[in-house]
């Protein structure tokens, strides 16, 4: 009996080791709420001076942070498993479907209550934290796309520095001209710049990439959505998939030309000559190795770390047909949320609207380097920040032309599939055509089940909802 | 039942019941959670709902579950065997009287007890097409290697050869059951005049014949399970899915998808997989098994 009695009482300690973590309350009284974010580094010791602020500012709450790998899967096995952190920052992609799943509090009243206004925000950031008409997120960080070129290489082959392309036919262009390729002539291994190339060298395509002008697959973060460029949609924002739209094929036979025109084999060598070294010296655009990029707001930060002798600048990335499709980008924001279980809904809101404000709003943002959420700035906010070329940013951020994640919990599925897609063009073992077209397919499916089970149980959602 | 023999039987699901606890809660109930889930649509967050065989129909039109399946087995019709017969063949080296054996022995096994993700991590630069030693090496004899992780036609061999670095599990069992072999077999064999090859042929293979055996059953298993070195050596299954395992598009619907109930529901075809081909593996060969205790 005596042997039961202790099996119970370890039972018991086991479980009841897994509800909590850790005390309630600090020593003065005030409550502690836990906040899981997934930055590191000095992003994560931005966010850590603002926790800290408001801490300080706090005589009833006190903020717990703990940084979190793979966050978004670890926040929907704790609020599943009935005990969530009380806030949480997640991706923008993760909202739609974190909200239709009922893994979020509405923040609707609160909101309101609060005298907030979605006005306040940028249009492209206000869009992601909205879904189903209702609020499920604000905005900590943003981010936008842009171009960014290597000047002293422009010098080298004889371009304007100052001049980047402005379509993506000078943008093809100019990527020949900064083009430097090794080959085999008359015995004698020389290197030249790829228009230099007789027409049957550029057939035979026998030579080595030394340096390449562009790639669309490099970094290649972005290679399954090229058709932004190209005036693309991903779907219609209701029922339909979009992928193999004349767009979207257009824009993928673009990425696929790449390798038409430097070869596969020469294309997949060069990109395995730099294989996972983005954050490193080693980094293909900081090393010189790649004169234009596609990179985003953070580029700055790592050209300052690792290349801080690089002369760059950064422009919108041109479009197929720049008059009539000007500021194409792709933003994506880092938001901050409430999971449904959450203990301490009220002082995570307080939180929530701290990091909201405009002192934490830039705080933040100086510290990650990044532009804030908010339309309006305090003086000296842009003069102050460290990158020259942060109203770039900015203004692609407010580009009619800027896309966000299309608002679907399909999301994670269909821009992995637009990935085989690219791949599979980009090696030669698909057309566009066929690539897509086993995307929309696929996709579509994916889409219609999950819209049969909104239908399911869309009623008993809303009305939860409303509630809130 | 006596008093005494229902006391008896008392005290001892006592002294087993934490394996019984930690069985029905860790193993039984998971099991039989993943059967039910199976006929759900279940994303983990919102309850599920009874949607009786449609994950298994879906199954059927899902051209990335018949991609991971033929992937997942053609990975294991070449591993095993050939991680098998390795297996085998430096167990017999490492079983003669060679100087410095048990270092030999030691660093043949090493690559076993290291942990997988960090294997992963060494394979991925091993491999890699510009900078790898993989290819340098071929470099030195005058072949251009592939693009391991770029060429959907490489992936699958790659995944097959760098398992044949982890053979140190079953070479160890190869040599414990070399060592239990009878000199007297050889001697009389010796005696019969046959050469080193029968010798190993008629001698060696049938008297190991068990781990054999024993290494082919679990060998098909790890094979079919094999998820950490394809999960981080190739992100969303390399190019055109071509080196997608079964466990990983299993993983990534369960975790990346939050589609529970589908992964639940190939979990559950992965299981009668493993049951089918180990009986089939049962059928083909326990007969040519020798137990010297028969």
């Amino acid at each position: 009996m005596g042997a039961l009695v202790g099996w119970g009482v370890v039972t018991v300690l086991l479980l009841a080791g897994c509800g909590e973590r850790g005390e309630t309350h600090t020593p003065d009284g005030r409550v502690i709420i836990d906040y899981w974010e997934k930055w590191t580094d000095f992003e994560g010791d931005a966010m850590q001076a603002v926790v800290d602020d408001f801490n300080a500012s706090q005589d009833r709450i006190f903020v717990r942070k703990l940084t979190v790998s793979q966050i978004a899967q670890k926040l929907m096995l704790a609020t599943a498993g009935g005990n969530p952190p009380d806030v949480a920052g997640l991706f923008d992609y993760n909202v739609a479907t974190y909200a239709e799943r009922g893994a979020l509090l509405p923040l609707d009243t609160r909101f309101e209550a609060a005298g907030m206004s979605a006005d306040d925000y940028i249009p492209s950031v206000w869009d992601v934290c909205v879904h189903r008409g209702h609020v499920w997120a604000l905005p900590t960080t943003p981010a936008t796309v842009a171009l960014h070129w290597n000047r002293q290489a422009f010098r080298d082959a004889g371009l304007d520095p100052d001049q980047p392309p402005r379509s993506i036919a000078e943008l093809d262009d100019m990527a020949e001209k900064l083009t430097v390729v090794e080959l085999e002539r008359g015995g004698e291994t020389v290197q030249v710049r790829y228009p230099e190339l007789t027409d049957a060298e550029k057939q035979s395509k026998d030579f080595r990439i030394v340096k390449l002008g562009f790639s669309p697959n490099e970094p290649g973060w972005w290679k399954n959505q090229w058709g932004y460029w190209f005036g693309a949609e991903m779907w219609n924002g209701q029922d339909e998939v979009t992928a193999d739209s004349p767009e979207n094929i257009a824009a993928m036979r673009w990425h696929g030309g790449y390798t038409e025109k430097y070869g596969i084999e020469n294309m997949q060598r060069f990109g395995a000559s730099f294989s996972g070294s983005f954050a490193s010296p080693q980094n293909p655009f900081m090393d010189g190795r790649v004169a234009m990029v596609l990179q985003g707001v953070w580029m700055y930060n790592f050209i300052d770390r690792f290349a801080p002798t690089l002369d760059w600048a950064a422009a919108p990335f041109p479009s197929v047909d720049p008059d009539n499709l000007p500021g194409v980008s792709i933003s994506s924001c880092d938001v901050i949320v409430i999971p449904k279980g959450s203990k301490h809904p009220d002082a995570a809101w307080e939180f929530i609207r701290y990091v909201n404000s405009r002192q934490g709003m830039e705080r933040l943002c100086l510290g990650q380097r990044k532009f804030s959420s908010l339309r309006e700035y305090s003086d000296g906010f842009l003069e102050r920040h460290p990158n020259p070329y942060i109203e770039v940013f900015i203004d692609l951020a407010n580009s009619p032309n800027n896309h966000t994640f299309p608002q679907t919990s399909i999301w994670t599925e269909y821009n992995i599939e637009l990935n085989v897609a690219a791949d599979r063009v980009f090696g030669g073992i698909a057309t566009p055509e066929e690539a897509l077209k086993y995307t929309d397919d696929r996709m579509q499916w994916k889409l219609d089940r999950e819209l049969r089970r909104w239908e399911m149980t869309k009623d008993a959602r809303l009305a939860e909802w409303e509630q809130q | 039942m006596t008093r005494h023999t229902r006391r008896q039987l008392r005290l001892g699901l006592l002294f087993i019941s934490p394996w019984i606890v930690g069985f029905v809660t860790f193993g039984l109930y998971p099991i039989a959670m993943a059967l039910y889930y199976s006929f759900n649509d279940y994303d983990v967050l919102r309850d599920p709902v009874w949607v009786g065989t449609l994950n298994y129909r879906d199954m059927f039109t899902d051209d990335v579950f018949w991609k991971a399946l033929w992937n997942t087995l053609v990975y294991a019709v070449f591993s095993v065997p050939l991680g098998l017969v390795l297996s085998l063949l430096v167990a017999v080296l490492l079983n003669r009287e060679i100087v410095g054996r048990s270092v030999f022995r030691t660093l043949f096994y090493i690559p076993a007890i290291v942990p997988l993700v960090a294997v992963g991590m060494v394979w991925l630069w091993m491999f890699n097409g510009d900078l790898g030693l993989v290819n340098y090496l071929l470099g030195l004899v005058g072949i251009e290697g592939p693009q391991w992780f770029a060429d959907a036609s490489w992936t699958k061999p790659m995944l097959v050869l760098s398992s044949m670095w982890q053979i140190g599990g079953s070479m160890v069992l190869c040599l414990a059951a070399l060592q239990d072999v009878p000199r007297s077999l050889y001697e009389s064999a010796d005696l019969d005049g046959a050469g080193p090859a029968a010798q190993f042929w008629n001698v060696t293979v049938p008297m190991v014949s068990p781990v054999l055996y024993f290494n082919l059953i679990i060998g098909i298993i790890g094979a079919i399970q094999e998820f950490v070195k394809p999960f981080v050596m190739l992100p969303d299954g390399g190019p055109d899915r071509s080196g997608y395992l079964f466990a990983v598009y299993i993983y990534e619907s369960a975790f990346r998808y939050n589609n529970m109930g589908y992964a639940c529901a190939m979990a559950v075809v992965l299981f009668f997989m493993i049951v089918v081909l180990t009986w089939m593996a049962n059928r083909m060969v326990s007969s040519r098994v020798y137990y010297a205790a028969e």
